[in-house]
């Protein structure tokens, strides 16, 4: 019978495209395990990095990297959730909102090269800062405002009418049944999608490149002066981020060991995003049980 | 008949002062953050755009030569501006990664929904979602370290090449087009897949004949998509492509791409220069072929609803 | 059959403009009352006065406007993005379908309990102390006073006054639904709108809910819901049978049951539709 041998070779098919999907996957995790894991140690997370010499650590950009993030979170989150906010509750049905919602989608999904040119020409040469850490932060915070819009009009939304209603009907006002109603019900949400948005902040390189730059100064940890030129807290500072420096390495290609820090440097990155993404999970699987527990 | 109409002073009517200006507040407060939004996608535009129209305006170069010219040399004693080479780039790794990935993901996603949907959702499915989020540096250093020798030694050339980029960007985008295409395929009424094997088709003919036509809109969503990151990714290509300005002769040939020139010279010529005006321009055709890639979608998904 | 009041507990700038003159027995006066979401009319023309300190029961299929026409009362409507009512609603003298009514002041005044219980996901205390604190109130003492002083009311103290401070989901359906009565009653309102109250609950919950409703009514004027003949013939004084967004009888409930006016009542009763 045709239809059966037909049926017989797509399913044959199918499941060798998956093989392929699935031997794709276990090859770069097997890569990145390999390769990266055994680098990883304490006094390569501790210690600087070199431009030319072997055997150098990861220090100064992991620093940056945290930092960067922390700084982009703290732009972000808090006008994200606004937006999620108005988006949710105050947009009325319109061409307005409507106008709103393609400029998210917009922002959420140019490239993040675009961005980062948009960057430098704000952040970097309009104002005159050069490269720095707030530039780049900034600059990531443009994509990860309407990522962060979304997560939370999508948390908000979620919370039962009911909530909302039961809130209202006790003659409280809409803004303070946002504030106590609806927010404290979307935050694990919120969280989670902040968290998720971590991930791929900590690996954005593109953006960063021209506007954070590519170099770090000599970093003194000891002095926590914000305002100084070597505190790792100075804003106002260049910054090579942990993912800009993989790039960096590799097509400058001065260091003897490019090979096996960058290998290195891939785990610590990739490990990080795997934390993040179970972080995510974790979070939103608890929540979901406290929802579903009636004790 | 009472008359009420008129009332002016009761204490049903607004007056509150304090409740009426936290609401106003929150108003106010959560408006500005939609301004704000408008306000940084009408700079974005208009500020990249008049940056990259500098190069046409200000140094006169003709913006039709711009584009289909093939000749990128903008450093020689007449230095001439062609940046055709690298749009054809861009184009080339985007179609050719699509073209892999494409099959694969569906291919994929049609498995972890059909044929073994227990396994899919259980193991497959989370994989893929983690590898959406590793970051494309990774992705480039892994082509760099394993793929460009692998086609040095078996395939032949440089290894840098746009087989290379291709290939990066083909499993760079492979996750997003399978999660996609399986959200899409899972999204299909049930009853679809069972009225068709109700009527006696195997399980082929219902996937081509049912599920995939009515899933199409959204499996092309997934991969216009995948194409739009393709497009836009600069550095994992710039790693693998060799960043020649020549015309590739063949697959195997260097090559470079909008992204992979913006990367690697914006930062190195003088602000304000010729020639990196002319950058602004190539981010410029990468910013309208990212509106192109945005109209495609909302296309395609306004065809969904039908 | 009226007189003058003055209200005396609010301060009101102009007192000649407050002395309204008002049916004593009445506290809401609905006139011409149409409601429509979009294009769809869904309460038709509605006249109908609702007795102070009784309980009015509207009954009717599914779908004749019954919510939509309680939810107007306290302007719940009002969040429904295409929801419009026109007509009057009169209460204490001033029609509180205007738009410039403090919605919130007034559903201080109206509360409203819906048909699933919607506990806060907090503490039992602090379900009924949210809205207080809102209103201003935040002496402790005062705060506890008025949390004893709810909860005997909705007949629930007793069940909870040890765990005052754990998860109000962790109650059963019922003890939930008695708390949203609860956390509506400490406000003090002067009416209260039931939107089947206890449709989502079993008998025995559903019995203390009537109780309840029985005991309320010395305070409260109460509008509710309902799907079930027998609970509108026990707990009600008035009934009001809708049919397709109008109005086809509202009499004392004695009567609709047993001698209604309307053919349609008649057979809605005995359950021929619905
Ligand atoms: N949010 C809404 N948007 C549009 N139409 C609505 C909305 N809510 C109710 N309606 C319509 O208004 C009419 C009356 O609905 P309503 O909910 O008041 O009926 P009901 O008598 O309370 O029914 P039930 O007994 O099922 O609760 C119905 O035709 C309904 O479809
Ligand atoms: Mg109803």
């Amino acid at each position: 019978m045709n239809r059966k041998i037909a049926d017989r070779i797509a399913t044959i098919t199918f499941v060798g495209l998956s093989m392929i999907i699935v031997a794709i996957l276990l090859y770069l995790f097997a890569y990145i395990i390999m390769n990266g894991f055994s680098k990883i140690s304490w006094d390569f997370l501790t210690s600087p990095s070199s431009n030319i010499l072997a055997g150098s650590g990861i220090r100064d950009q992991l620093f940056n990297s945290f930092y960067i993030l922390i700084l982009t979170l703290i732009i972000s989150v808090p006008l994200g959730v606004l937006g999620g906010i108005y988006m949710a509750q105050y947009a009325k049905p319109g061409k307005l909102t409507n106008f709103i919602r393609s400029c998210i989608e917009m922002l959420s999904s140019l490239p993040s090269i675009v961005i980062g040119m948009f960057g430098l020409l704000v952040f970097v040469n309009t104002t005159g800062w050069g490269y720095t850490i707030f530039g780049g932060a900034l600059t990531i915070a443009i994509f990860n405002i309407p990522v962060m819009v979304r997560t939370c009009e999508d948390a908000i939304r979620s919370v039962p009418r009911e909530l909302k209603e039961a809130s209202l009907a006790l003659g409280i006002t809409q803004w303070h049944t946002v504030k106590t109603v609806l927010l404290p019900s979307a935050f694990p949400g919120i969280l989670t999608g902040v968290i998720l948005s971590a991930g791929r902040i900590f690996g954005e390189a593109a953006a960063l490149l021209y506007t954070a730059g590519l170099s770090t100064p000599r970093l003194d940890y000891t002095n926590w002066n914000p305002f100084a030129d070597n505190s790792p807290l100075n804003i106002f500072r260049p910054a090579e981020t942990l993912a800009v420096h993989i790039w960096s390495i590799n097509t400058q290609g001065l260091i003897p060991d490019v090979t096996e820090k960058a290998a290195g440097a891939s785990a610590v990155l990739v490990i990080s995003v795997l934390i993040f993404n179970l972080l995510a999970r974790w979070i939103g699987s608890m929540y979901y049980k406290k929802m579903t527990a009636t004790k | 008949m009472r008359n009420t109409t008129e009332l002016s002073s009761h204490r049903l009517l607004k007056s509150n002062k304090n409740r009426k200006d936290s609401e106003l507040k929150g108003n106010i407060i959560v408006k500005s953050s939609a301004i704000i939004i408008i306000t940084l996608t009408i700079a974005l535009t208009v500020f990249l755009s008049i940056k990259g129209l500098q190069s046409f305006i200000k140094n006169g170069i003709n913006p039709w030569d711009f584009i289909t010219g093939t000749n990128w040399n903008p450093t020689s004693e007449t230095p001439s501006f062609g940046s055709f080479n690298f749009i054809f780039g861009s184009f080339a790794v985007t179609m050719l990664s699509a073209l892999i990935a494409a099959p694969l993901g569906i291919g994929g996603a049609i498995f972890m929904t059909q044929i073994a949907p227990k396994w899919g959702n259980k193991l497959l499915r989370p994989v893929i979602e983690l590898l959406v989020g590793i970051p494309s540096v990774v992705y480039g250093f892994i082509g760099l370290s394993v793929l460009v020798p692998f086609i040095r030694n078996h395939v032949g050339g440089l290894g840098f090449s746009l087989l290379s980029g291709t290939i990066v960007l083909a499993i760079m985008i492979l996750p997003t087009v399978t999660s996609i295409s399986t959200d899409a395929l899972n999204a299909l009424p049930k009853n679809l897949r069972e009225g068709a094997y109700a009527l006696g088709a195997t399980r082929w003919q219902t996937i081509k004949k049912v599920l995939i036509p009515a899933a199409l809109p959204s499996l092309l969503t997934a991969i216009v998509l995948g194409m739009a990151r393709a497009f836009g990714e600069a550095l994992a290509v710039q790693m693998v492509i060799g960043n020649v300005s020549d015309f590739p002769n063949s697959i195997t040939d260097t090559a470079a791409t909008l992204t992979t020139i913006i990367t690697l010279n914006i930062g190195h010529t003088t602000y304000g220069s010729i020639e990196n005006n002319t950058l602004w321009s190539l981010g410029l055709i990468l910013l309208v072929m990212s509106f192109i890639f945005i109209l495609i979608i909302r296309f395609l998904s306004s065809r969904r609803k039908i | 059959m009226t007189i003058t009041i003055t209200d005396t507990n609010q301060s009101v700038s102009n007192p000649t403009e407050d002395q309204r003159v008002v049916d004593k027995e009445y506290i809401l006066h609905v006139e011409n009352l149409n409601i429509y979401y979009g294009e769809n009319w869904a309460v038709h023309n509605v006249q109908m006065e609702i007795e102070k300190n009784a309980v009015t029961a509207l009954i009717g299929p599914s779908g004749c406007g019954k919510s939509t026409f309680l939810r107007s009362i306290n302007r719940m409507n009002d969040i429904i993005p295409n929801a419009r009512a026109e007509g009057e609603i009169l209460y204490d003298g001033i029609n509180i379908l205007r738009d410039d009514i403090d919605v919130v002041a007034l559903r201080k005044e109206i509360g409203m309990v819906f048909q699933k219980p919607n506990p806060f996901p907090k503490s039992i205390y602090e379900n009924l102390t949210h809205a207080l604190k809102f209103a201003g109130i935040r002496n402790k003492g005062k705060l506890d006073q008025i949390v004893e002083e709810s909860l005997r009311k909705a007949a629930l103290w007793d069940e909870v006054k040890d765990r005052l401070h754990q998860s109000a989901l962790a109650l059963s359906g019922g003890q939930q639904q008695r708390l949203c009565i609860a956390r509506t009653i400490a406000l003090k309102p002067s009416v209260l709108l039931l939107d089947e109250p206890s449709s989502a609950l079993d008998p025995i919950s559903n019995a203390k809910i009537e109780e309840l409703i029985l005991q309320l009514k010395k305070d409260y004027s109460i509008i509710i819901v309902t799907h079930n003949m027998h609970q509108a013939s026990r707990v009600s004084d008035k009934t009001a049978f809708f049919l397709n967004g109008d109005l086809v009888e509202y009499d004392r409930t004695s009567k609709i049951f047993t001698k209604p006016s309307e053919k349609k009542t008649e057979q809605y009763i005995s359950g021929q539709f619905g």
